[in-house]
């Protein structure tokens, strides 16, 4: 089944004062995102990650197109009560305790007022803050606030959360502790909507992923299935000073670092450039082939319009 | 009540708590119990009438400060500190968040108003060792006080749902001057001729009015209030404060939280 | 997606219904207490107290009160009130916030010191705000002439009347009429032209519209009473003459005595009774006059001043 579904969702802002200028956060996207998956939602900055979720969440309103979420119009409370969102660099009520916030929402959410503490307490538990419930947010610092923000988005038992930008803020223990958690959410049967624009988080964790630039969905699919397109390459490493020019020729690009090299070349060249290597009595180390990066896709996906717009300015 | 309304409400009243907003009653009592003993002191049968004045007008100054200053950032803050992201996203209708904001911060003032209250009454006490049976009104003239905050704050809120802080308390303290002469304003307009006669008298009928509402001096000199005016005040303040506060929904219903 | 057409709809149905009840309420509230926020200057404990209390603004406070004083006044009015009791209190607060606010004393002297209906019946009120206006504005002479007309029309004080008119006929600037006044009132106190001076004076030297549109009924009635003692002294003439009464004001006008039809100052034909008298045809239109009614004629509760303009 579909969890979420959005039909050509699409977000003109009118900027300036006096003379209202329209300015494109986001093209018609249309896009699937299936129950059960983690979905990654890669851009650079500014490229309408997060004109997105406002618009799945409700907060701004599209110029054109419209979503479902759990087949239900995006500001249908009952749909509401089944995702949680987690904002990006989350701000809370700095005035009240992590515990009272959470129970504050819970309330919001329509978890019942008996379940409401040991849930909150759960929670904390579950994002590692279960020292710091009873203390002021106001002396958070900022991973412990991205912490409360998971703990608020999960709080209510979601069957989809929404995540934008969950690893920034937080430290590499951090980071490991959220990709934990967003597998454990999968696992618990849940759908989780992700944004980043770090791609190893991607790359780790999602089932398929879609890239956004400029307000415009560039590519969609399971990562598997975007790295293949580029092409694969080993490794070669061997030991000895020099490199023959048969290699050089086969494109190869040696690196030499004391008595090591090293060189990568296409799949398809790697037999004749073992060949190589014996007929000059080299000793091989290793072959190691190079699985396509997302990081290569996104680069390349990216890159023909950011010449275009180099180019017109 | 939904039960939303009351938690963004009980929520609302829990900041202004913590943010040390019944700190001013402290200044209250300062300023009562200085006053009643200086009035003590110079005792020339007026000392009721001076604690009486005062007092009441200390309560609705202090209140109707209160009400701009919390609520010119009820929404504005929320949007600015993108705190709504997580409320909205909730199963929680926009109108029911400002419906809750508006329950939130009346209910400040109210449990302001009645300390002030105790406040004003115990220094009436102490100046005249007794109560009178005409003491009775000064709990209209209280509740008339309390109107005045129901109105002034669904303005704050209905100004800060689409402007900045800054820029709400101007326009929401200017209403409540207009509106204390909202009177002399259809008097303007009454002397005035064609379309600013039009004008005038619309805007004299748009404007809140205080006026009917404050009856702090009449009570000081001990004249009843007619039940007539009680409820005419009462139906008055609580459709112009629906008014504000529809007002602020139609807004806030249709902004994009950027 | 877009926003909830129902919250919508009933927000916007509810806003339209409170602003129409809100002005009901307003109207009802005005006839639940009218005049209450007026009789706050009852409560005032004194002008100067209400001045300091007025944080500076009290320029803008005292052209609030002077609106308060002329809406009581003409609300009043309008109701054929014979009590003005809260005339006198509005106008020295006005004046007092504002000393220099001429056209306050001016109102003052023309409503606050004539008798009910036509004002509030205080003419010592009236001296003492004069007094005060000139104190604070000597060499305006509009105050001394305003003073001297009190006397003169209302207290019959042509004594004090003739100081005052002297008094501002030393001003820089004043009406050369005033010295003429002042003459007058010892020889000719009695006599309608001083009476139509005075009243020329003050329709012509007033931008307020109620003060103009009350001197030209002054005015006009004058000239009705002296209309209608010419007329009916040439009727008087005629029956002597000829040993009867004039059937019309033909006869008059055939035995010359009489050029053309007589009209009153509204541009009505005067009425000839059967019995002799000069009758207006419409009374009511002419509030001050004290010929040309018909015999038991009750004036209007309400006295009809028609507009300048």
């Amino acid at each position: 089944m579909t969890a979420i579904e959005i039909l050509g969702l699409e977000k003109t802002y009118n900027v300036g004062f006096w003379r209202k200028r329209p300015k494109c956060a986001l093209r018609p996207l249309h896009m699937q995102v299936e129950e059960g998956e983690i979905f990654g939602f890669l851009g650079p900055n500014g490229a309408g990650k997060t004109t997105t979720l406002k618009l799945l969440m409700g907060l701004v309103f599209p110029t054109s197109g419209s979503a479902r979420i759990l087949g239900m119009e995006t500001h249908d409370p009952r749909m509401r009560a089944q995702i949680g969102f987690l904002p990006e660099q989350p701000y809370f009520y700095d005035y009240l305790t992590a515990r009272e916030l959470l129970e504050y929402y819970a309330g919001l959410s329509g978890v019942p007022a008996k379940e409401r503490s040991r849930r909150s307490q759960e929670m904390l538990e579950r994002v590692g803050l279960h020292d710091a419930g009873g203390l002021q947010l106001r002396k958070f610092s900022k991973g412990m606030l991205q912490r409360v923000g998971i703990a608020q988005a999960i709080l209510h038992e979601p069957k989809v959360v929404f995540f934008d930008e969950p690893m920034s803020g937080l430290d590499p223990m951090g980071r490991r502790e959220v990709r934990d958690l967003m597998d454990q959410l999968r696992q618990e049967g849940k759908t989780v909507f992700f944004s980043t624009h770090i791609l190893s988080d991607a790359e780790a964790l999602c089932d398929r992923v879609a890239i956004i630039h400029l307000g415009e969905l560039r590519g969609i699919g399971s990562v598997a299935d975007l790295t293949s397109s580029a092409q694969n390459r080993v490794e070669l490493i061997w030991q000895g000073p020099s490199v023959p020019s048969s290699l050089r020729a086969l494109g190869a690009e040696p690196h030499i670092a004391g008595s090591t090299v090293r060189a990568t070349l296409l799949e398809a060249n790697q037999d004749a450039a073992i060949e190589a290597l014996r007929r000059e009595r080299l000793r091989l180390i290793s072959v190691v082939p190079v699985r396509a990066s997302l990081e290569d896709y996104f680069v390349q996906k990216l890159k023909p319009t950011e010449a275009v717009a180099g180019g017109r300015q | 009540m939904n039960s939303r309304i009351g938690l963004i409400a009980s929520n609302t009243f829990r900041e202004a708590v913590r943010d040390r907003v019944l700190y001013n009653l402290i200044a209250f009592a300062l300023l009562m119990s200085g006053a009643a003993i200086l009035v003590g002191q110079i005792s020339i049968d007026i000392e009721r009438l001076v604690v009486i004045n005062l007092g009441l007008t200390a309560v609705s100054l202090f209140g109707i400060v209160i009400a701009i200053f919390i609520g010119i950032g009820l929404v504005s803050k929320e949007i600015e500190r993108r705190t709504l992201y997580t409320v909205l996203s909730r199963p929680v209708r926009r109108w029911e968040f400002i419906a809750g904001k508006f329950m939130g911060l009346a209910g400040t003032l109210v449990v302001n108003a009645f300390f002030m209250a105790i406040g004003v009454f115990a220094a009436l006490l102490y100046v005249s060792h007794h109560f009178q049976a005409s003491d009775r009104w000064l709990l209209v003239a209280l509740y008339f006080i309390i109107l005045q905050f129901l109105i002034i704050t669904s303005l704050a809120l209905f100004f800060s749902s689409f402007s900045s802080p800054l820029m709400a308390a101007v326009f929401a303290f200017a209403l409540f001057v207009i509106g204390t002469f909202a009177e002399d304003l259809r008097g303007f307009g009454a002397m005035a001729k064609g379309v600013v006669r039009w004008l005038a008298t619309g805007a004299a009928y748009l404007v809140p009015n205080f006026s009917a509402l404050n009856v702090i001096s009449s009570v000081a000199h001990q004249r009843p209030v007619s039940g007539q005016l009680i409820l005419y005040n009462t139906a008055y303040a609580l459709i112009y404060t629906l008014m504000a506060v529809c007002g602020a929904v139609l807004i806030f219903e249709r902004r994009n939280l950027k | 997606m877009k926003a909830s057409r129902q919250t919508t709809l009933i927000a916007s149905i509810l806003l339209v219904a409170c602003l129409g009840g809100s002005v009901l309420l307003l109207r009802g509230l005005d006839r639940v207490r009218s005049g209450a926020t007026l009789e706050e200057v009852l409560y005032v404990p004194s002008p100067q107290a209400l001045k300091r209390m007025s944080l500076g603004y009290d320029g803008l406070l005292a052209d609030i009160y002077w609106t308060r004083a002329v809406q009581y006044f003409g609300t009043k009015f309008h109701a054929g009130a014979e009590h003005y009791d809260l005339l006198a209190p509005l106008l020295e607060i006005t004046t007092n916030l504002d000393p220099h606010l001429i056209v306050a004393y001016q109102y003052g002297g023309n409503f606050l010191a004539p008798k009910p209906p036509h004002g509030a019946g205080m003419p010592q009120r009236a001296i003492q705000l004069m007094e005060y206006g000139i104190r604070n504005n000597p060499d305006d002479w509009h105050l001394y002439y305003q003073l001297g007309f009190i006397y003169y029309m209302d207290l019959k004080d042509y004594g004090h009347a003739a100081d005052a008119f002297a008094r501002g006929s030393r001003v820089p600037n004043a009406h050369p009429w005033l010295k003429l006044l002042s003459g007058f009132m010892a020889e000719r106190a009695g006599d309608i032209n001083t009476a139509r001076m005075m009243w020329t004076t003050t329709f012509e030297t007033t931008y307020d519209k109620s003060i103009k549109a009350n001197a030209a009924a002054h005015l006009r009635a004058l000239q009705v009473d002296e209309d209608v003692t010419k007329l009916e002294g040439a009727v008087a003439r005629y029956k002597e003459r000829s040993g009867h009464l004039p059937s019309s004001f033909g006869d008059l006008t055939a035995a010359g005595m009489l050029r053309g039809t007589p009209r009153d100052p509204l541009g009505n034909l005067y009425k000839l009774t059967s019995d002799g008298r000069v009758e207006l045809q419409s009374p009511d239109d002419f509030p001050f006059v004290e010929k040309g009614t018909p015999p038991g004629y009750v004036p209007p509760r309400v006295p009809k001043l028609l507009p300048t303009d």
